[in-house]
């Protein structure tokens, strides 16, 4: 009864996770681009959250409002002004690029938030529903919700929107697209403002559920890629299955094992993933 | 004249790394206590990103998880000198060898499973991270409490069993740094080198050519490693304390790799040009912070630094520099 | 009648739902100079891949100076005496031209000065010691095609494999071209495997020509009778020599 409380617990927190990896997923997918600042983007729009909370007294589910709408112009910009001259570079020169601009975002974090842990607080904090056996937090039954819905949105975007489907023409055949005439550029901008925003949003959702402190970040990027590779980098609901499965695991190994062993066990899943299938669950091989 | 011939360096270039060494080796004599100290730091720094240079510079196998070499060195070293008494020397060589496992086997599964760029980075620190949580767990070295070695206050240095001041470590470094030089250079001029630089520009045209690849990327691996875990063991012994937290941290794996790319992956001067110029930013940055009383301000510099870097001279500075001085006609 | 220094034996390669090389048998001869013609997509370049283990066939053999190579690594066939040059041309781009030929000689000897001076040998042969202390990088494409020869030759292979060499080259550099081949040919007794467009370069350098269509061997022989056999001028050369004609 207690794993299977434990287990759901995972798989709410999982949903999650899956909702920060599909922007990774996305941004990779298209622009084949590793974004290791994903981590830092989230702790920024868990900040912003925050500071609504503190200014204005909105829940981070309100502040979602402003704060994916912000990330996603960030990500824009800075796809479109910065990070666009390096898709055809060497591997090490992108990964500076995103590492320099993760320092740059967690170092002012620090400065203007200082180093201590911040969080919300919220009337539910302590609310639970009864389902059966289970006993299931509303934090984090809401922060599985809006983690469904958020990807179900992107899904919605990517399946029926013009943009999206010219997004899809981008990742399967780039001189194609160019071809037939779609602003790349553009398009690429957009993804990578699509992918701040899954982060984004999965960052008010996290506010809910943990508290934000500059330095979480790095572990935060590593979640990510973790979660991506299990699934398979470039799979929308590969995303979300890694999420699933990491949250699930994690969850488990802090249970059984010992919490601070949660995180050797996703490293050892990473491994293990890498090595012997490193296209993931659901990707492509 | 003919040493510096054989280094491919111009009269002029052989005179200015006279020039640096002489007032290296002369510094600690005029020079107070907190110089030296930063200078230690720099000489840590030139190091570590000398040893990392060799994987990822000349062979370009992007490495980020670094940290794990340092760790295994400084852990193994002092380990078996607390608990067993055994010469920190010794104690050295033992880290070494157990590094060189580490990477051989880490690069021997990645390549035998073609794991490569963006995938092995990522392998290489989840191995890092993996070992960070392991040894955090580790009684025998003191797990999350650490492992301190004991500090004896002698009147005067004891290379043997390295414990002194900071000048007695000053010098160790620059000799140990002045060899990583020499070993880099003689490197990049037998075929070891070449192959190397091959299999960095075109895997596939190097295999062509008769390179086993393989065997060579995990040469290079296993060589990196045990530099890098040498200089472990000496942090461990001028740290004289160890946690698994900050001797594995994913931060340390990225501090290791700032300098280099700054100063010029891939060359050989680059790695200590790197390391005087970030310790010398990072001093200035921690003055002022503590100065201004602002969090954080270090390493905002350090990333506007990178950026900078990044986006105006991938190739580093050391390249730019060369030519500004003067010094380029040998071919680093 | 000597035995074949290169031979390909019955190799097939299929690729999803294509035959690129089906059944394909040929050799070379020591010494000999073999063309390998046909309109693109024969699986020209697949047979070189093949026979120089980037790709193993799904059947067949190849056997070098009796040894069977089939499915070697690219690394293990270089060392077993093959050398080859890439369609798409990959030079060591950070490296001076000098250098790159130097990793080719390194092949033959562990020892800086001795692959040194091999290596300028290969420069001269090709043309290029005037360039040899330039970055790779900054070589014109036919210059990168000529560094790339040189570097394979390098490796003092048995059997040297060239992947369209003269592809832009205008008609007073391919005859230094062939002159250069025709010459290390004779002087050193290297056999070579070329696959190629252009006619004359074939017909001028090749002392065989073996010509190849939707993966299937149709003809081989001499230059004089392959240019006469009706099958291959209906698919290939009369397309071939019109495009020349009009200054491809």
């Amino acid at each position: 009864m207690l794993y299977l409380n434990i287990i759901v617990a995972g798989l709410l927190t999982g949903a999650v996770y899956g909702l920060m990896a599909l922007g990774l997923s996305v941004i990779f997918g298209v622009i084949r681009i590793v974004n290791f600042a994903h981590g830092e983007m989230m702790v920024l729009a868990m900040y912003g959250a925050c500071l609504a909370n503190a200014r204005f007294g909105v829940d981070p589910l309100r502040a979602l409002i402003l704060v994916v709408p912000a990330l996603f112009l960030l990500g824009y910009v800075l796809q479109r002004g910065l990070i666009n001259r390096y898709i055809a570079r060497p591997d090490h020169e992108q990964f500076l690029l995103l590492l320099a601009v993760a320092t740059v975002i967690t170092a002012s974090l620090l400065m203007g938030f200082g180093p201590d842990a911040r969080n919300v607080q919220l009337d539910y904090a302590y609310d639970s529903y009864q389902l059966g056996a289970v006993l299931l937090d509303k934090v984090r039954v809401l922060a599985a919700a809006g983690a469904v819905l958020g990807a179900a949105a992107l899904w919605a975007f990517f399946r029926f929107t013009r943009t999206g489907k010219a997004i899809r023409a981008c990742a399967d055949n780039q001189v194609g697209a160019q071809v037939v005439g779609l602003d790349v550029k553009r398009l690429y901008a957009v993804t990578f403002g699509l992918g701040a925003a899954c982060v984004g949003a999965a960052g008010c959702l996290m506010l809910l559920l943990v508290d934000v402190q500059p330095y979480i970040a790095t572990d935060y990027t590593l979640l990510a890629f973790i979660t991506v590779i299990l699934g398979g980098l470039g799979s929308m609901p590969g995303a979300l299955l890694g999420g699933v499965l990491v949250g699930v695991s994690e969850a488990l190994s802090g249970f059984l094992v010992e919490p601070s062993f949660k995180s050797a066990f996703s490293f050892g899943l990473l491994i293990l993933v890498l090595l012997v299938r490193p296209q993931g669950l659901l990707g492509r091989a | 004249m003919r040493a510096a011939r054989a280094l491919d360096l111009s009269p002029r270039a052989a005179a200015a790394l006279g020039l640096f060494v002489a007032v290296m080796l002369l510094l600690p004599l005029v020079a107070n206590a907190y110089v030296v100290s930063v200078l230690v730091v720099v000489l840590f720094s030139a190091y570590f990103g000398q040893s990392w240079n060799v994987m990822t510079g000349f062979a370009g196998q992007l490495s980020l998880g670094h940290a794990l070499y340092v760790g295994l060195g400084a852990y193994t070293s002092a380990a078996l000198f607390v608990h067993l008494g055994l010469s920190p020397w010794l104690g050295m060589v033992a880290g070494m060898a157990v590094a060189t496992l580490a990477g051989s086997a880490i690069a021997a599964l990645s390549f035998r499973f073609r794991v490569g760029g963006v995938y092995f980075a990522l392998l290489t620190i989840a191995f890092a991270e993996f070992t960070r949580i392991l040894f955090d767990h580790f009684g025998w070295v003191g797990a999350t409490e650490g492992l301190f070695l004991p500090v004896a206050n002698l009147s005067h240095d004891d290379p043997l069993r390295l414990r002194g001041s900071s000048v007695m470590f000053y010098y160790l470094l620059l000799a140990l740094s002045l060899a990583a030089l020499a070993l880099s250079h003689a490197l990049l001029n037998r075929r070891v080198g070449y192959y190397w630089q091959a299999i960095r520009e075109d895997e596939e045209a190097a295999r062509a050519l008769g390179i086993d690849v393989f065997r060579y990327k995990i040469a290079a691996m296993a060589l990196s490693a045990a530099m890098t875990a040498l200089g472990g063991a000496l942090l461990a012994f001028y740290d004289n304390n160890l946690y698994p937290d900050t001797v594995f941290a994913m931060g340390r794996s990225i501090e290791i790799i700032i300098a280099p790319i700054i100063g010029g992956l891939g060359t050989l001067f680059g790695p200590i040009v790197g390391a005087f110029l970030l310790t010398g930013l990072g001093e200035t940055m921690t003055n002022l912070s503590t100065h201004f009383e602002i969090n954080g301000l270090k390493q905002w510099f350090y990333g506007a630094a990178l950026l900078a870097i990044v986006a105006l001279q991938p190739s580093g500075l050391w390249p730019w520099l060369r030519r500004a001085l003067g010094l380029a006609e040998g071919r680093r | 009648m000597s035995a074949p220094l290169l031979e390909v034996r019955g190799v097939s390669k299929r690729f999803r739902g294509l035959q690129a090389v089906d059944d394909v048998s040929f050799a070379v001869p020591p010494g000999g100079i073999v063309a390998l013609i046909g309109p693109n997509g024969a699986g020209k370049t697949t047979t070189f891949n093949l026979i120089a283990g980037a790709i193993p066939p799904d059947s067949g053999s190849v056997l070098l100076d009796g040894a069977d190579i089939t499915g070697r690594r690219p690394d293990q066939a270089c060392r077993a005496g093959i050398g080859r040059t890439f369609q798409q041309v990959k030079p060591f781009g950070a490296l001076s031209v000098l250098q790159n030929v130097m990793v080719g000689a390194f092949k033959a000897t562990a020892d800086r000065v001795a692959a040194r001076q091999a290596a300028w040998e290969c420069l001269e042969r090709l043309g290029l010691a005037a360039k040899a202390e330039s970055p790779a990088n900054s070589l014109t494409l036919p210059e990168r095609k000529r560094l790339e020869t040189a570097r394979a030759l390098a490796t003092r292979p048995k059997i040297l494999l060239l992947d369209e060499v003269m592809a832009g080259l205008r008609p007073t550099e391919i005859d230094q071209m062939v002159r250069a081949f025709a010459d290390l040919s004779r002087e050193t007794g290297l056999a070579i495997l070329l696959t190629e467009h252009v006619m004359r370069a074939v017909m001028a350098l090749s002392h065989h020509i073996v010509v190849l269509h939707h993966g299937q061997k149709i003809c081989e022989g001499t230059p004089e009778e392959v240019a006469r056999d009706p099958q291959v001028l209906e698919c290939y050369l009369g397309h071939a020599q019109a495009a020349e004609r009009a200054g491809a």
